[in-house]
Formats: structure tokens, sequence, C-alpha cells
């Protein structure tokens, strides 16, 4: 809803910004500067953004530059593997290494033909979504992968974006292909370097080909002072698994996205979520699992820990439609309170219409137990070690489920770095 | 452009002229519409005090700049508002010449209840000895209550003998300015009922509007107030199990309770209107708010059995205000055919050690929606509030839906929140075990239903939970995919 007396902040917003040059569809830019004229930057009278407010963001005055020399220090996750380094969404071949995999093709989307993009754009919703639409419109750059059918990738492939400057907008945009029978595991990490009030606007787009099995790790570490706002949308086919482990550890308002359209009988959905907030931060993890056909599986885990004034969100929504019968959904969201400020906001929701299907939802929202504590503290441990030792174990039930070592020994070290106990 | 706002506002208006609400306050029947003059018209009617006019008005300027709200997982064509007549006077005659002329299917509906004769024609209308005879057993038991302080009357009656009591309480719980729906309410409800329990009593019997003397005629708009004053006890029952035809399509009802200290309020309904025919047509839109408020270690619990209605939307909520309250929600709402359903509960825990619990099932059928929509809600001074929820959903066939939106809001670091929600249907396993016994499917069906919503059916008083549990089997009757 928009009154002719204030401003279009959004019309403000985006005429900073520099339109994109990718080569997809012009359609889709068409289809997006449209919603774009045509909205305004949500508010929490919105259904979607109900708990999250995006002020901030909008008050941003944009700084966009095309071209980024400084040097920065470097960021990893997984050692040795083939790093693909994007500075607000701009890419950064100085800073990117590694060999060629054979049957896969990494490259920026900045060097991709037309032909190439064809299907950007099919996946995420333009319609009634801001940030979609102004990353449609204005996406500098970023990854576009395309893993051949029958490979299985064993090299470690991650990519990395960093967030500089001040009032930064960036709008990156990804495309992810696995064709018939593949297998991969990508992993993307969110860094910020002397970035303040900084924006990141994420769309990838995954599609999942018959028998092809994918693992995304995300990881956001961005310093406190920035936005994120990241959207996957991904479509599976028949056979195929997907499977996503989210990892928010640092940034000040950070919006998950998840669309997952199930088209395919037969496919396996993963996905797994940890968030540790402290000081001012908000969280948001949506997700969205939508079973369109039969004999599918889905299992969604998401927990997290509260501190501070910190505000946690989870909205995950499970749609099974008419006909997709046996279909197992789970969908669990757990969190912890560690300080009286903090809240969280939990929304667990199951939209079912086919009658032959498993599905259930569960939500909790506690402290420690001060039993457990207790136990502990009998047994030689600090009140302090005692707790960090439960939260380890309370998040540990996610971590169990990450397969790449990298990104587990990436996280434990910080996990130890805040929540560290000894004997 | 056909008829627009501006010329029915209009046309009103002159229709206003034409005949004046003044002259015609001895008509039964207000002209079809709604502004300010049928809300005088209506009051003036009920020979209301100038204060609860002005209170009408108030809501009316409300409800003007509000919109209908869309959020619910409901389609239906909105009801014209300005199509309704808000009021008529009760019908004195009665509905059927004789036994024989009411509608054989719901003779037959009543009989499988086993509600008894004498019920069946005062429900349906029949007989006016039996209304008489249950005017006096109700005037028995009016005396009984009076004799401990009881109020138990129509809301209009209220109004005019405990106006004190009606404008200390009526709308604490539910403002006018709460939603579309109440609002509408608030301007225009015509009765309803009146419920006060003094300090310390605990009301010997089940209140039900069974007993109510002036029932018939209380319209779409109903509105009722139940006070429990400190220490007081009442078990409140609402609707009945027999199938209610109505010819008016939209209900808009407003409930409001109030516990005080160390009171306790326990509310059961039983809800069966007219879901309209196998193909979806007709039935009444149920659009209620029920809310109660919780003073210090009070509790309120509501219970439900929902079969009837086209459309329902209905939250029934508990404010925990006071320390140690207690608010419960047991619920069983059943969709067939088209029916669709939008229902659940609110729990504000505003109070320390504050406790709710909300148990929820819902069963569909044939092509109907059922969703359970519901939010919990603990406020940062809310210190060891406690929540428990449970929902479960039954499908019956794979043309329906069932569905589960809790809304879980937590500002508190002590407090425990437990969500849990499943979906299934019943078991193949269970249908053959049941079969194997010599037990016939449709049976075994009904059989399996009632052990599924037993922990809802357990919570309603003896007489209501007999023929609740019949009625879900006829509600479910041939619905077997």
């Amino acid at each position: 809803m928009s009154t002719t007396l204030s401003i279009n902040k959004l019309a403000k917003f985006t005429t900073a910004l520099t339109p994109t040059s990718l080569t997809f569809s012009q359609d889709v830019i068409k289809d997006a500067l449209a919603q774009l004229s045509s909205s305004e930057f949500p508010t929490t009278r919105n259904e979607q953004w109900k708990y999250t407010r995006v002020g901030k963001i909008a008050a941003i005055e944009p700084q966009v530059k095309t071209e980024y020399t400084r040097k920065l220090p470097k960021y990893s996750i997984a050692e040795n593997a083939v790093t693909f380094v994007f500075e607000n969404g701009i890419f950064r071949s100085d800073l990117s290494y590694g060999e060629v995999i054979n049957g896969v093709t990494i490259k920026p989307l900045t060097a991709c033909t037309a032909a190439e993009l064809v299907s950007v754009g099919k996946l995420a919703k333009i319609e009634g979504d801001v940030f979609n639409s102004m990353n449609s419109a204005y996406a500098s750059d970023g990854i576009y992968i395309h893993i051949a059918s029958n490979t299985i990738v064993q090299k470690k492939i991650q990519i990395i974006q960093i967030l500089t400057g001040n009032q930064t907008v960036a709008n990156t945009r990804n495309y992810l292909f696995c064709d018939k029978f593949s297998k991969a595991e990508i992993i993307f990490g969110a860094f910020s370097h002397d970035a303040t009030n900084s924006f990141n606007n994420v769309v990838t787009e995954i599609l999942v080909e018959e028998n092809a099995d994918l693992t995304i790790d995300k990881i956001q570490y961005e310093e406190a002072g920035n936005y994120t706002i990241a959207t996957e949308n991904v479509q599976q086919a028949k056979d195929s698994t997907f499977t996503i482990n989210t990892l928010t550890l640092n940034g000040t308002i950070v919006r998950n996205n998840l669309t997952i359209n199930v088209a395919g009988t037969n496919c396996t959905t993963n996905l797994n979520g940890a968030y540790l907030l402290k000081e001012n931060q908000h969280v948001d993890n949506h997700t969205v699992v939508d079973h369109l056909t039969p004999h599918c599986n889905s299992n969604e885990l998401y927990k997290g820990v509260i501190d501070d004034k910190a505000t946690a969100v989870f909205n995950g929504k499970v749609f099974v439609r008419k006909d997709a019968q046996k279909i197992n959904a789970f969908q669990s969201n757990g969190n912890v309170l560690l300080s009286d400020n903090a809240s969280v906001n939990s929304k667990p929701e199951l939209e079912i219409y086919a009658d032959d299907v498993k599905c259930s939802h569960g939500s909790t929202t506690g402290q420690l137990d001060e039993e457990a504590v207790f136990y502990l503290r009998a047994r030689g441990l600090s009140e302090k070690s005692a707790r960090h030792l439960m939260v380890s174990a309370f998040i540990g039930d996610v971590l169990e489920k990450i397969e790449s070592e990298d990104v587990l020994a990436f996280t434990q070290k910080i996990l130890q770095e805040r929540f560290g106990w000894e004997f | 452009m056909g008829y627009t706002e501006n010329e029915l506002a209009k046309d009103l208006e002159n229709q206003e002229y034409k005949f004046g609400f003044v002259t015609d306050i001895e008509s039964d029947k207000a002209p079809i519409g709604l502004n300010e003059n049928i809300i005088r018209f209506i009051s003036a009617k009920k020979n209301e005090p100038e204060w609860l006019l002005e209170h009408r008005l108030e809501a009316f300027e409300v409800w003007k700049t509000m919109t209908e709200p869309e959020w619910a997982h409901v389609h239906y064509t909105k009801p014209d508002f300005q199509a309704i007549t808000y009021y008529s006077a009760p019908k004195q005659t009665k509905k059927y010449e004789s036994w024989d002329d009411v509608d054989p299917e719901m003779k037959a509906t009543m009989a499988k209840l086993g509600i008894s004769m004498e019920e069946q024609q005062r429900l349906t209308g029949v007989a006016v000895d039996f209304v008489m005879d249950s005017v006096s057993v109700a005037t028995s038991f009016k005396a009984k209550l009076a004799e401990l302080g009881i109020i138990f009357c129509s809301f209009s009656e209220a109004v005019q003998e405990h106006p004190e009591l009606v404008k200390k309480h009526m709308g604490t719980v539910v403002p006018t300015t709460d939603n579309f729906y109440a609002a509408l309410n608030s301007a225009v409800f015509t009765d309803g009922s009146f419920c006060y329990i003094p300090k310390g009593v605990r009301c010997p019997m089940e209140l039900s509007t069974y007993f109510r003397i002036n029932e018939g005629g209380t319209g779409q708009f109903e509105r009722t107030l139940v006070v429990a004053d400190e220490g007081a006890y009442v078990s409140y029952l609402e609707g009945c199990t027999a199938p209610q035809r109505d010819e008016n399509q939209l209900h808009a009802a407003v409930v409001e309770l109030i516990a005080l200290e160390n009171a306790e309020i326990k509310y059961s309904t039983v809800q069966n209107w007219y879901p309209g025919d196998k193909n979806g047509l007709g039935g009444v839109f149920n659009f209620v708010t029920k809310r109660g408020m919780c003073e210090r270690n009070a509790k309120i619990s509501w219970t439900q059995v929902e079969t009837g209605s086209a459309v329902t939307w209905k939250y029934p909520s508990c404010i925990l205000k006071g320390d140690n309250s207690i608010g419960e929600f047991y619920s069983v709402a059943v969709t067939n055919n088209y029916q669709q359903a939008d229902t659940g509960t609110k729990m504000i825990h505003l109070g320390k050690n504050t406790k709710s619990t909300i148990i929820s099932k819902g069963i569909s059928a044939g092509f109907s929606q059922n969703s359970y929509r519901g939010l919990v809600q603990i406020h940062k001074n809310a210190t060891n509030a406690r929540n428990f929820s449970q929902c479960d959903s039954l499908l019956m066939t794979d043309t329906c839906g069932a569905h589960t939106f809790p809304y879980i809001e937590c500002k508190n670091s002590t407090s425990k929140i437990e969500h849990e929600a499943t979906t299934s249907k019943i078991g193949e396993d269970q249908i053959f075990y049941c079969l194997q016994r010599g037990i016939s499917e449709e049976k075994a069906i009904s059989l399996i239903v009632n052990g599924y919503c037993k922990e809802v059916l357990n919570q309603l008083p003896m007489e209501f939970a007999v023929e609740a549990q019949k009625l879900l089997a006829i509600s479910l009757e041939g619905s077997v995919g």
C-alpha cells in the first residue's frame, strides 16, 4: 500500500543502483522492473515480513562501484578448494584460485553466454517479491556452476562473498545446474570486511536433475551492522536428493528465503539450520517445501540459541499438493533463549491436500534445563562451562547432519569461541 | 457499471426519509440494510439506555473504517452487508403445524442422536405444549439459581435489570475495535445471554442455552457475556447437537468471558449449523469472536465440537492476565463435503506462572478444507509461562485438505513452549483389525475417530459427550474414501 504523500522509498533506492548487464532473458528484467515500479519495501503488515523489519535496509543510500581492486585478507572455509571470490557482487579474479574440474563448469555469470543463462529467472518468483525483483533487475554478477551428467565431484568447491564499504548494496545472482546422476557439495560463505550498513541481496537458482545429489553449505558470517537477504529457489527432478545446511553465525539482519519445489517422485530433501544470535541480531529463516509429486521425503531441522536482545524467526511451510500421496514430511524447530530480552517467533506451517501422508512438525522454545546444569556442575564444571556445553550439545544435533569436515571445523571453531567449555 | 455504493447509500437515505425510524417502531422488522438509523431503531426497539446506543454507534463508526479480513484459509462470496435485515422480532408463530410436517431427514438425524421426543419437538419448534413445559422447567431452575444470587438471563433483560454489570464488563474483553465482525456485532447485536456468578458461588448446574426462556430469534448477531466473580465457578454450554437450520447466512457472534480472581469458567460449545448441501450450496457463515480474560489464579477452559457451518472463522482465546492463571482449549472440528473451517485459539500470556494447553483435533472429509490457526504469545513479564499445544489432523479422502498455521511468539527466557502437529489418515491396519473382528467399516471408522477425539470429548459434560460422539459419526457418514 503506497500513499501519494510519502515518497516511494523503493523507487529512490533503486535509482541509485546500476541496471544489470547480465545476458539473461529481457522478459525477466522487464517483469522485475514492472514489479518494482508498483511496489514498496515490505512492512510488517505483510504476512511474509510480519516479524522482520527492513527499515534499516530501506534507509541505506546505496553506493555502487563496478570494480574493486583493494587487497583483501583471505577468507576461506575449506582449504585447497576451488575458490571463487565475489566482492559486493563483483567477481574478483585476482582473489580466486583453483584448478579445472572435469565435467564441472564454474565461472562468473558475466562470462556466460545468453544460451547458458536461458533458464535464469525461471525459478525465482518475481510477483510480489521485492528483493527477488530488485536482484533480477540490478544483479551485477554471481556464480554459474554446471555439473555435467554422471559427474561425481570429489573436489571441494567454495564460493566466497565479501561485503565491503559503507552503505554498499550488492545484488548477487547465482545459478546452479546439476545434471542427471551427478553429485556435488558446494560451500557458500558470506563474509564482510570493513563493512558497515551494507546490504547483500543474493538470489540463487538451483536445478537438481534426475538422480542428482547436491549439497549446499551456506555459512553466514558477516560482521555486525550488515544486512543479508538470501533467497534460494530450488527445483528437484525425480529420484534426486537435495540438502542445504544454513549456518547463521553473525550479521545484524539476516533473512533466508528457501523455496524448494519437489517436482519429481522419490526425492529426498533435507534442510538443516543452526543460528547463534547475540546483541541486536535478527535472523529470519523462511522455508517452503512444496511437494508436488508422490513418494517423497523431506526432513527439516532448525535449531538456534538466542542471547542478549536478539530475535529469531522461523517460518517453515510444507505443502503437500493434491495427489502427492505417500509423502513423509517432518519439520522441527528448537529455540533456546539465554536472555530475558531475547525473543523468538516460530511459525511452522503445514498445508496438506493429500490424505495418504505422514506429516508432522514440532516447535519448542525454552531455556537450558537447570537440572542438567546442576548435574554438570556437580561433576566439577563451572557454571559457564556447564551452560556452554549444553548449548553446544543443543546445536550439535544440527551439526551432526553436516558431512563436510571443513564446514564442521569452521562452525565448531566459532561455536568454541562463543560457547567454549572446559573441564 | 451496475449499482454503485453511492447509489445504494442514496437509496438508503431516501428509504429512511420515506419511512423514518421513529414511526416504524411498532413494526417487527427493520428495513434491509445497515446505517445509523437502523442501529437507532434496534436500540429503541430494545428500549436500551443511552450509553448502549452510543456504544453501538461508536462501534458502527469503527466498523465503517474496517475491511473484511482475508487472511483466513477460506474462500467464499463475501456477504452483502446492506442486503441483511438487522432486526426482526422473534417469531411467535410455530414453525410447523404438526410433527408430520417436519423434514424427515432432520427427524432421522435427531433420532440417531438419541434426543428425546420432547426435546426433538421443542427443538423443531412444533409443539407449543412442550415449549410451555420447558418454560416451567426453566423457571424452576431460575428460582434455584436466583437463590444463590446467580443471574442468568437474556442479554436484553440484563441491560434492563442489571445495567451496571453490563456496562462495567461489556466490551472489556472484546473491544468494539477488535475486528471487523466484532465491530459489526457490537453495532447491531440483537440479543444473547448474560450470566453473572457472584463471589464464591459454585453454580450447581450446567448453565445451558437449553433452559433459556426467550430463546428463538436471538438472531444472527448474538452477544454473550459471562462474568464469574472472585472464587466462582460456572460451566456453560452453548448450542446443541441437533442440526440447526437457519435462514440467516451470516452469523457474527461475540462471546466474552471474564474470570475474576480464583474464578473458573468452563465454556463448552457444540455447533451444528447448517453446513450447506452435498454440493456446497448454501450453509451458514459462522464468524465468531470468543475471548476470555483471566485474572489472578483464574481458569478458563474452552471446549468445542464443531461439525456445522459452511464457513467457520472462530478463535476462542484466553488472555492470561493474572499471575498463575490457566487457559485451556480443546477442540474437535469436523468438515465434510465442501465445508471450510479456519479455527484455533489464541493464548496470550501476560502474567507470571501462566499455563495454557491446546488440544486441537481436525477431521477433514469430502472436499472440505480444515485449518488450525493458533497463536501462543508469551510476553516479557510472563515468567515461567508454560504452553503445550498439540494439533492433529485426520484426512479421510484424497480431495480434502488439512492445514496447520501456528504462530508462536516468545519474549521471555524462562518460559517453555511446546508445539507439535501431525497429519495422517486412518491406518489401513487399524481398519483391517476391526474388520477382522466383525466390525463393519463404517463402525470401525466411527470407533477410530471417537478414539482420536477422546481427549477432547472427555472434557465435555456427560450428556453432551454422548451426543457429540454420535454427532461425529453422523457428520462423517458416507465419507469413507
